[in-house]
């Protein structure tokens, strides 16, 4: 293994934590105000969906709004649900999946080929060409797409956020004791549909960065468990934004060290269905090994009541 | 009126009211499933399809004849154990989404037993005692996890889907490989298969499979202390501690019966789908019948009575899926779209609360009639 070989193996994983890490970012502020979405996963496929699309008709960063746009919304649609109509997130959660996997399926075919739609880089528009797939941004050690700042400088922001502000002490009431925070004049279904919305705007970004930035194409199942990647990230986090960024290192880092091994001439002995089940097998592991220490607001996945 | 005229009278507004609260339940599934159906016309019409011919023709394709309701039966034959599997756990406090996986290696144990020379007969019981015992081997992990770490089984299950999917892959491709045609597993011989029961369609007899095995899980839930415990312990975990029930042991119960209920599910698509008996590479017969069973299991209430009748409703969506995309145009992945807000619709609890009108109107009926048992009482008492 070669220096060069290192670098772009850490340059893979870099790519690969960015899905993961906006996700569990996202899902951290959810979570912190008392909402638990399973249906992250879904909404990754939709956004990426939804992100071709929109790249192909105005340039990447509109297919980034548009994705953002498309999370924010359904996760709008799944905070409704779970806190004016005090539904059951986890069945929302199933529902969002089940809604996605034959959405993106009927969309794709609509676009012409059953399964994948590839987005072309560049799209002439009335004569003349214009990029569809966000520019990757060329530096010494190869090319990188800038949504991975966003992605290293997130956690951060939310880190502070969570921890040294009055509205994210605000956002920890709504999950901790939602009575108290009542009392004390916090709007708590207000506050967790922000969080919501925040939330799933990021997983929107995720999708869309998957398709826009990153792979270039939209498949069926292009979200690959990505989402509940994302859930394992922040049930190895307990909801701390840093260690979720972590987190989500390690698990891109297995996913693209799967996809090296894959195309090393040596590892042709090893059946390639092994190696794409690593990816998984890590996860497991790797949350086995964290639990016990972690701890969730005491409200987490309940709806609230005014008695 | 005479007393006993009164009597009856009471006595006939009481099985009403009854019936009406027993079938609220049902009514509210009734109404998810024209929310999912609505939202399907809304999404088919911007795409530029016309949403009842479309509709009619799934309709015509799923219950149009007798040929039409055996596919939709034989559709609704794995449906009825992957809903089974999700809804014995849930009733244990579980959230067991891993029937995907599950049922994928229960085909995959189904597909070995072709290997063995046995008499017709003893070989299906073979083939559905492996997927059985393989399906509940592969949800013991899961459950072992949960038990010995506290990981979530939400994210263990869903990892072990997709271990499952390649596990089964890597089987199909490279094990179990017909030597003559490279893209299919071998096929099951002939004393291995449920013979068909309908000529011409897809029904075979493993459709007794899957309701004798709805019904067992009925018998034990509601009529077994056991099941009353697993109950239990899924309705308020701490109460039933206190209570001597061991909590542990249920959840255990729940997921091997989980287990078994898809590793099953995998074993009749293998064992009674013509006419190759045998996993394609992709498994494309295999794909999302798990999570389809998740929708099914909401529909029917977690109930076996009520998933039976839910899958006929699921598998009709499926079977006529094919005829809506010949006859009306509309990719088949429709109907999955379809499922989908059923389930989001389904999320809502009183959803008949979201449409203000239904919702008085069977208020009133139901106050109206409680009225009349309390005019009829207090008579009668009189």
């Amino acid at each position: 293994m070669s220096f060069s070989d290192i670098v772009s193996l850490l340059r893979i994983s870099l790519h690969a934590m960015v899905p993961l890490a906006l996700t569990a970012i996202g899902e951290i502020v959810g979570e912190t105000a008392g909402l638990f979405n399973i249906g992250l996963e879904g909404i990754l496929l939709m956004s990426a969906f939804a992100g071709a699309l929109g790249a192909e008709a105005g340039g990447p960063y509109v297919g980034l709004l548009v994705g953002m746009g498309v999370g924010g919304f359904i996760s709008l649609l799944f905070a409704v649900i779970n806190t004016y109509w005090r539904g059951t997130q986890m069945v929302t959660g199933v529902g969002i999946n089940l809604f996605a996997l034959g959405f993106v399926a009927f969309g794709l075919i609509q676009l012409g080929a059953p399964g994948f739609h590839i987005i072309p880089a560049k799209i002439v528009v009335n004569g003349t060409a214009r990029a569809a797939q966000l520019a990757k941004i060329r530096t010494p050690i190869g090319m990188y797409s800038p949504v991975i700042l966003v992605a290293l400088i997130l956690p951060f922001v939310v880190h502070w956020f969570i921890k040294r502000t009055r509205a994210g002490l605000m956002l920890k009431a709504a999950g901790e004791m939602p009575e108290a925070a009542d009392v004390s004049g916090i709007n708590i279904n207000r506050i967790r549909l922000l969080a919501a919305v925040f939330g799933g705007m990021l997983a929107g970004l995720a999708g869309a960065y998957m398709s826009v930035a990153w792979l270039g194409l939209v498949t069926k199942d292009l979200s690959a468990g990505r989402g509940f990647i994302a859930l394992a990230c922040v049930v190895f986090s307990g909801l701390n934004p840093l260690l979720a960024l972590l987190a989500a290192f390690i698990f891109g880092f297995f996913q693209a060290l799967a996809e090296w091994v894959k195309t090393m001439p040596s590892a042709k002995a090893i059946p390639y269905e092994f190696i794409s089940m690593i990816p998984y097998i890590v996860t497991l592991l790797v949350v086995s090994g964290a639990i016990g220490r972690v701890r969730f607001p005491k409200f987490l996945g309940v709806p609230y009541k005014r008695e | 009126m005479s007393a006993k005229e009164r009597h009856q009278q009471s006595r006939l507004l009481r099985g009403i009211h009854r019936t009406l609260t027993g079938l609220h339940p049902a009514l509210e599934s009734l109404i998810a499933g024209l929310v999912g159906l609505l939202v399907g016309a809304i999404l088919m019409y911007i795409w530029g399809f016309d949403p009842i011919k479309a509709y009619s023709a799934l309709i015509q394709g799923a219950y149009g004849g007798s040929y039409e309701w055996a596919n939709t039966l034989a559709w609704a034959t794995p449906l009825i154990l992957t809903a089974l599997t999700f809804s014995i756990c849930l009733r244990a406090g579980m959230f067991n989404i891993g029937a995907e996986g599950q049922m994928y290696m229960g085909a995959i144990a189904a597909v070995c037993v072709a290997y063995f020379t046995l008499p017709s007969g003893l070989h299906q019981m073979v083939g559905l005692l492996f997927a059985a015992v393989v399906g509940a081997a592969w949800s013991l992990i899961p459950a072992a996890l949960k038990l010995m770490r506290g990981v979530s089984e939400v994210i263990s299950t869903i990892m072990f889907n997709w271990i499952a999917k390649w596990l089964a892959l890597f089987f199909v491709i490279r094990v179990l490989v017909d030597p003559m045609r490279a893209e299919k597993t071998i096929s099951l011989p002939p004393s291995a298969r449920f013979s068909i029961l309908v000529p011409g369609t897809s029904l075979s007899y493993a459709l007794f499979v899957s309701i004798a095995f709805a019904l067992v899980i009925y018998f034990l839930l509601w009529h077994t202390t056991t099941g009353y415990e697993l109950r239990a312990a899924g309705l308020n975990p701490t109460a039933a501690r206190y209570g001597g029930i061991r909590n542990k042991r249920t959840m255990f119960l729940s997921f091997i019966l989980g287990g078994v209920a898809a590793g099953l599910a995998g074993a009749t698509i293998v064992m009674g789908l013509p006419p190759t008996y045998a996993v394609f590479g992709g498994m494309p017969q295999l794909m999302n019948l798990g999570f389809n069973g998740m929708a099914v299991a909401m529909v029917g209430r977690n109930h076996p009575i009520g998933i039976m009748i839910a899958a006929v409703f699921f598998g009709g969506l499926s079977a006529g899926a094919s005829w809506m995309q010949i006859k009306a145009g509309v990719p088949l992945e429709m109907v999955n779209v379809v499922m989908g807000a059923i389930v989001l619709a389904m999320s809502i609890p009183e959803l008949i609360r979201v449409f203000p009108m239904a919702a008085n109107a069977s208020k009133n009926l139901l106050q109206t009639i409680r009225r009349g048992i309390r005019g009829a009482t207090k008579e009668e008492s009189a």
